[in-house]
């Protein structure tokens, strides 16, 4: 009857399986089940795991190296939302990574060498974290929107990766800098234990330090953190700069798998996946609390959803329709209207015993 | 707790008394100098396009020949009617990733409906019409829902690329006569200047699109949703119903948009307009239109698709300069009129 | 003027109105009612219950309970487009027009003329135009709103709200952020409407110009109806203490309050010292001292800047005008870090939209503000946090004791307590506190006045404010009075000082 909402305590359910259903990585971890499941059912081996060379191999494990770059793309853009912002030019800044580390590769003398990849990687990763640095400028100091601040980038970046790589799809034979994207190391692949190691080096970084709840004090109520003596504009360039810098080592890793930097291809869309990843996750577009193990989930969803179409036998082109699936599920699950009407739903439930024992 | 209900809200006074003190000096100023600071910015993408204009006149023969011009409208026909859609949505602060894949899916399914056999005449309103509904669906997901446009749209994006690969996922090519026959019609203005069907469509898009947001109380609307949309509802203005016809035109315009490329390629492929959302959005930002909505025009978005047509002429007269040039200057472009916008804004408040 | 008296039916009638919020009653039983051709001003401190009065007479609020009657038949409106179609209009403090559209189209909007269907800008424009001239506004009608002062975007909503015939207009703090003559020429128009039979309901926190303006007033207090008077019979100090209430009973028996004997001053130095601070359209130039160990009462209504001065005091807003001098040190506070790094707490009084975090723990929220000061890379000490969190969870008595709750989660008196440790925990020389006892309960209001008590007896500076008279005098040793956005006096403390004392300063302004 109230005319305004008022905050709504949420029925206290006593008992432990409600309060798994009700932990917020609840659903997103159904989901990600109910796709190893539907494959399993679909081939029963799936989820083999087999040994070859002292390498682990199987479904299971191409899941974890594909999901590498998209989980060190939705690590950086994961902060940014936090902080009410949005990074769209994470795509452009995986396509310079790749360009600047493979010409530069394909331009020294000894492409073989473990120092020219180490100097390349080097030079890209420092580049991307300027660019990083460069959106942060825009949004923090000259106070323009993420969404538009990073659109500049987002469009002239591609631009850049081509100047850099003249046009040409630059490939080289660098077996050092193969290892990135296809080695194994402890028999799991390179590129899975280097974005494994990034989740656990920003999830220390963000609860170890203060940054995690400056971050989210940020995002949460900007004016309030402002009285509080909370710095925004560091707060706010610092992860800027971070998704910069993860979108490069994405990436590296990207233009290893394939040991050639595409300008044009490279990492296209990979902002919208990860933002997807993010949202699934259950950290809100408007900002404040945010869940590194829910990107970690949303990123393992959406490339066992790949995965899944692949083997299915539809065609990979027709994914995005799947993703679209997924997208609208989320977010109208995520929609204050529906959330309301679910709440109503179970509010009547858990009166209705009430009742009876009254 | 106790529910306060704030009778004054400091912040607001003091943003309030703020433009308060720089009013006057504003509207002296802009009096000075006879320009309505509300086209500003249009008049700085003209002042672009005019640049342009002279230096590839100076630079190359040719460039200012009637043939250049004409083609430049030719080949941008379908991104002008993107634009436009796009500007509404803009103007009302939202965005609309969507159009680009829509623009695709209504190419696609002209080319698959017209190689079944099915007549132009049904297969023409039909593809337009599929750009609507997916704008509904848009739009009912932004403001019933409340999803916020950027996912919606994004949703809408991925949901009509697939659709596309779903119904071809190799080109398909159009030979229906009639079909062919009206994309390659054309006339000639003055003599010189070549219109082809597309160009027309376009340019009646554009006036259509003048006409709705300047002489319709739903353009106004749009404007005023765009100012502000609490004020917007305590005007009594309609504004759930403006929030989601903004997605439809949007839409529709992306499904017009995709005939014309179908006419314009002869043929629909699913992989056409990647991207082409972030040209229609730097065409209708360059345009002079400001991203958090209320403040823009049609023909700036016009001539904001003209100037990004006019870089790629002068790269391609240039020769030497490689393609990716353009992207670099567009996103220069970009940064030059967001920056701009920023000035103008923080000397507004 | 009130002649209307016994003629004419009041053209909007509202008897009974109740309105419940959960856990509060913020209308009760109030009856209303505005005759044609009156100027009626609606008074009441903060939370007296204005503001819900007017949106339930507009219907962006229901009424749980009484009868609306406009004209004469019940209504019960659906949202402002429909109260606007019944002849109510409102003409907000922050205007509620579109800042991007012309003038013309603000006032038209909606109701332009057309021709074939399309708008017919001339004739829209001609329109606009003569309602503008009916305001005496000369303005060119096609020229951008956002260009034009607040005070004439006023006119011109008041414009639109004449363009759909209003009979009744609200106009709610229309004058906040008015110089003395953009007042005059908005009570020019005021006073026209009202001679052509338009009823309109007045709010405003400025005594002197709704005596100015008024022909009847209605007091609130606490959601409920004090009375109805006509200006003409009701004297500005009478007016302050109806407004203000004087039934503190519950409050009596705590007997907290500050040593007034003892007086800081005594050859110490000022902790903080202003002179002539101010900034344009918020607060007049003021001088302000404050010393260890004192607390300084800002007493003045809603809206007469002693709010202004907290911000300015704390960097929470910039002065354009004057100097701070802290510890004797000249200084400029540029916002809430400077403040904070020369030792100086704000507790805002907008605690929902400038205090709490409301995702994060109240730990997180209690050390905050020390955290803001170290940087992000400095984490606090997880046993200096403990420690922390322990000391205040126990002195400030917070419950619930668990300091891993969301802070959102808790009561408003418990959520002030947690701000209060926040600021705490950052050591601060000077605490200025913007009503910390509002909107809580009666309990967590008498433990946070003793700990005001002891910080000062402890040593710390004090700024005070408080809508409570009481309050204030019982807790500051000097008081400085705010009218109208200007400090107009200032007295020491004692105990021959009473709220009839505070109460005529602020009615007659300190004898200007």
């Amino acid at each position: 009857m109230s005319p305004t909402t008022g905050t709504r305590s949420r029925t206290d359910y006593s008992g432990g399986l409600s309060r798994v259903v009700r932990h917020p990585l609840f659903w997103p971890l159904v989901a990600l089940a109910v796709l190893l499941l539907a494959n399993t059912v679909y081939s029963p081996d799936f989820l083999a795991i087999s040994v070859l060379d002292g390498h682990l191999f199987g479904a299971p494990i191409d899941i974890l190296r594909n999901s590498a770059p998209l989980l060190l793309v939705a690590l950086g853009m994961t902060l940014v939302i936090a902080t009410r912002g949005i990074d769209l030019s994470v795509g452009a800044t995986v396509a310079i990574a790749g360009a600047v580390s493979l010409s530069f590769i394909a331009s020294s003398p000894n492409p073989g060498a473990v120092s020219t990849v180490l100097v390349a990687m080097g030079i890209a990763l420092l580049l991307c974290l300027f660019l990083g640095v460069w959106n942060g400028l825009l949004v923090s100091v000259v106070g323009i929107q993420p969404i538009i601040a990073t659109l500049i980038l987002m469009t002239a970046g591609r631009g850049i990766a081509m100047l850099i790589t003249e046009g040409q799809i630059t490939t080289v034979t660098s077996a050092p800098f193969k290892t990135l994207g296809s080695g194994f190391w402890l028999g799991l692949p390179v590129a899975a234990l280097v974005a494994l190691g990034v989740y656990a080096l920003v999830a220390a970084l963000t609860r170890r330090t203060a940054l995690g709840m400056l971050v989210e004090s940020v995002g949460i109520n900007p004016s309030a953190s402002r009285l509080a003596g909370v710095k925004a504009r560091t707060i706010v360039w610092t992860v800027f700069a971070l998704s910069g810098l993860f979108s490069g080592l994405a990436g590296l890793i990207l233009a290893s798998n394939v040991m050639a930097a595409d300008a044009n291809n490279a990492g296209l869309f990979i902002e919208l996946d990860a933002i997807l990843a993010v949202v699934i996750g259950g950290t809100s577009l408007q900002g404040g609390k945010f869940s590194l193990s829910g990107t970690l989930v949303g990123v393992f969803i959406i490339t066992t959803l790949t995965l899944t179409v692949t083997i299915v036998g539809v065609s990979p082109l027709v994914t995005p329709l799947f993703k679209a699936v997924v997208v609208i599920a989320v977010t109208l699950l995520q929609s204050p209207v529906v959330r309301e009407k679910l709440a109503a739903r179970s509010r009547r439930r858990a009166a209705r015993p009430e009742e009876v024992a009254a | 707790m106790a529910i306060v209900t704030p009778e004054k809200t400091p912040t607001g006074e003091r943003t309030a008394s703020r433009s308060h003190e720089k009013g006057p000096r504003m509207t002296a100023m802009v009096r000075r100098l006879h320009v309505d600071r509300r086209y500003l910015p249009v008049l700085g993408t003209f002042v672009v396009l005019a640049l342009i204009l002279v230096i590839g006149g100076v630079r190359y023969d040719n460039f200012l020949s009637p043939g250049v011009l004409a083609n430049l409208f030719i080949n941008n026909s379908f991104l002008i009617v993107l634009a436009v859609g796009m500007t509404f949505v803009i103007l009302t602060g939202g965005i609309d990733l969507s159009v680009g894949a829509v623009l695709a899916l209504s190419a696609v399914s002209a080319a698959s409906l017209l190689q079944s056999g099915v007549p132009v005449l049904v297969v023409l309103p039909l593809v337009v019409l599929v750009g609507s509904v997916i704008g509904l669906l848009i739009g009912i997901m932004v403001h019933v829902f409340e999803v916020q446009p950027f996912i919606a749209t994004l949703a809408g994006m991925f949901f009509a690329r697939g659709l596309c690969f779903v119904i071809a996922p190799e080109s398909i090519p159009i030979s229906d006569e009639t079909f062919v026959a009206i994309a390659s019609w054309d006339t000639w203005i003055a003599g010189q200047w070549r219109m082809t069907t597309s160009v027309v469509v376009a340019l009646v898009v554009v006036a259509l699109a003048f006409y709705l947001l300047h002489y319709t109380q739903f353009g106004r609307t749009v404007y005023a949703i765009g100012g502000g949309e609490q004020s917007a509802r305590l005007m009594g203005l309609p504004v759930a119903r403006t929030k989601v016809l903004v997605y439809v035109i949007s839409g529709t315009c992306a499904g017009l948009g995709g005939l014309l490329f179908a006419m314009y390629s002869r043929s629909g492929y699913s992989l056409t307009g990647v991207a082409m959302e972030l040209d229609a959005i730097a065409a209708v930002v360059i345009g002079g239109t400001i991203l958090t909505g209320g403040t823009g025009f049609v023909l700036g978005s016009v001539l904001g698709v003209l100037v990004l047509g006019l870089i790629q002429t002068v790269i391609t007269f240039e020769g030497t300069l490689s393609s990716w040039w353009t992207k670099i200057f567009i996103g220069a472009l970009l940064l030059v009129f967001v920056v701009l916008q920023r000035v103008l804004a923080a000397r507004r408040t | 003027m009130t002649n209307h008296e016994t003629a004419t039916r009041p053209v909007v009638e509202m008897t009974g109105i109740s309105i419940e919020f959960p856990g509060v009653k913020a209308l009760d039983q109030v009856d209303f009612r505005l005759f044609p051709g009156e100027v009626h001003a609606l008074m009441g401190e903060n939370g007296a219950g204005k503001s819900t009065l007017i949106k339930a007479l507009t219907g962006v609020y229901g009424i749980d309970a009484g009868e609306i009657l406009v004209s004469g038949t019940p209504h019960r409106f659906s949202g402002p487009g429909e109260a606007q179609d019944a002849g109510v209009a409102t003409v907000y403090q922050e205007v509620n027009l579109c800042d991007n559209l012309s003038v013309a189209e603000n006032i038209m909007l909606g109701h332009e003329p057309r021709r074939l269907g399309a708008i017919n800008w001339r004739a829209t424009r001609r329109e606009a135009a003569r309602h503008l001239s009916t305001m005496g506004l000369d303005i060119d009608p096609s020229s951008s709103l956002g260009s034009h002062s607040i005070a004439v975007q006023q006119l011109v909503a008041i414009s639109r709200a004449m363009v759909v015939d209003a009979k009744v207009l609200i106009l709610d703090e229309p004058t906040s952020s008015l110089d003395a003559d953009e007042v005059a020429q908005l009570f020019a128009v005021v006073r026209r409407l009202r001679n052509d039979g338009v009823a309109i309901l007045f709010v405003s926190h400025f005594i002197e110009q709704v005596y100015e303006i008024s022909d009847r007033m209605t007091v609130l207090r606490n959601g409920r109806l004090v009375g109805e008077h006509l200006v003409s019979e009701m004297g500005r100090l009478e007016l302050v203490s109806t407004m203000i209430g004087r039934s503190m009973e519950v409050l009596e028996d705590l007997h907290v309050r500050t040593d007034h004997a003892v007086d800081p001053t005594d050859g110490a130095a000022p902790f903080i010292q202003t002179v002539g601070l101010g900034r344009k359209g918020s607060v007049q130039p003021f001088d302000l001292e404050v010393y260890p160990g004192e607390v300084v009462g800002l007493a003045g209504l809603l809206g007469s800047g002693r709010t202004e001065v907290a911000r300015l005091l704390s960097g929470a807003d910039r002065a354009d005008t004057g100097t701070t001098r802290v510890k004797d040190a000249p200084t400029r506070l540029r916002n809430p870090r400077a403040a904070i790094a020369e030792g100086i707490a704000f507790s805002s009084e907008d605690r929902k939209l400038e205090g709490v975090v409301g995702d994060l723990t109240v730990r997180e929220n209690m050390v905050l503000g020390l955290q803001a000061g170290r940087g992000w890379m400095r984490r606090v000490p997880a046993k200096q946090v403990d420690e922390i969190v322990d000391r205040y969870m126990t002195a400030l008595n917070i419950r619930p004791a668990n300091p891993d709750a969301l802070l959102r989660n808790l009561s408003g008196g418990n959520q002030q307590k947690v701000l209060l440790a926040r600021w705490l925990a950052t050591a601060p020389e000077l605490f200025i506190l913007d009503e910390p006892t509002r909107g809580i309960d009666v309990g967590a209001k008498a433990e946070i006045q003793k700990l005001v008590a002891d910080l000062a007896a402890k040593g710390m500076a004090v700024v005070f404010i408080s809508a409570e008279l009481e309050e204030v005098l019982r807790l500051s040793h000097r008081i400085a009075v705010m009218r109208d956005r200007e400090k107009v006096a200032e007295i020491t403390n004692s105990e021959d000082v009473g709220v009839d004392d505070v109460v005529e300063l602020i009615a007659s302004g300190g004898g200007r």
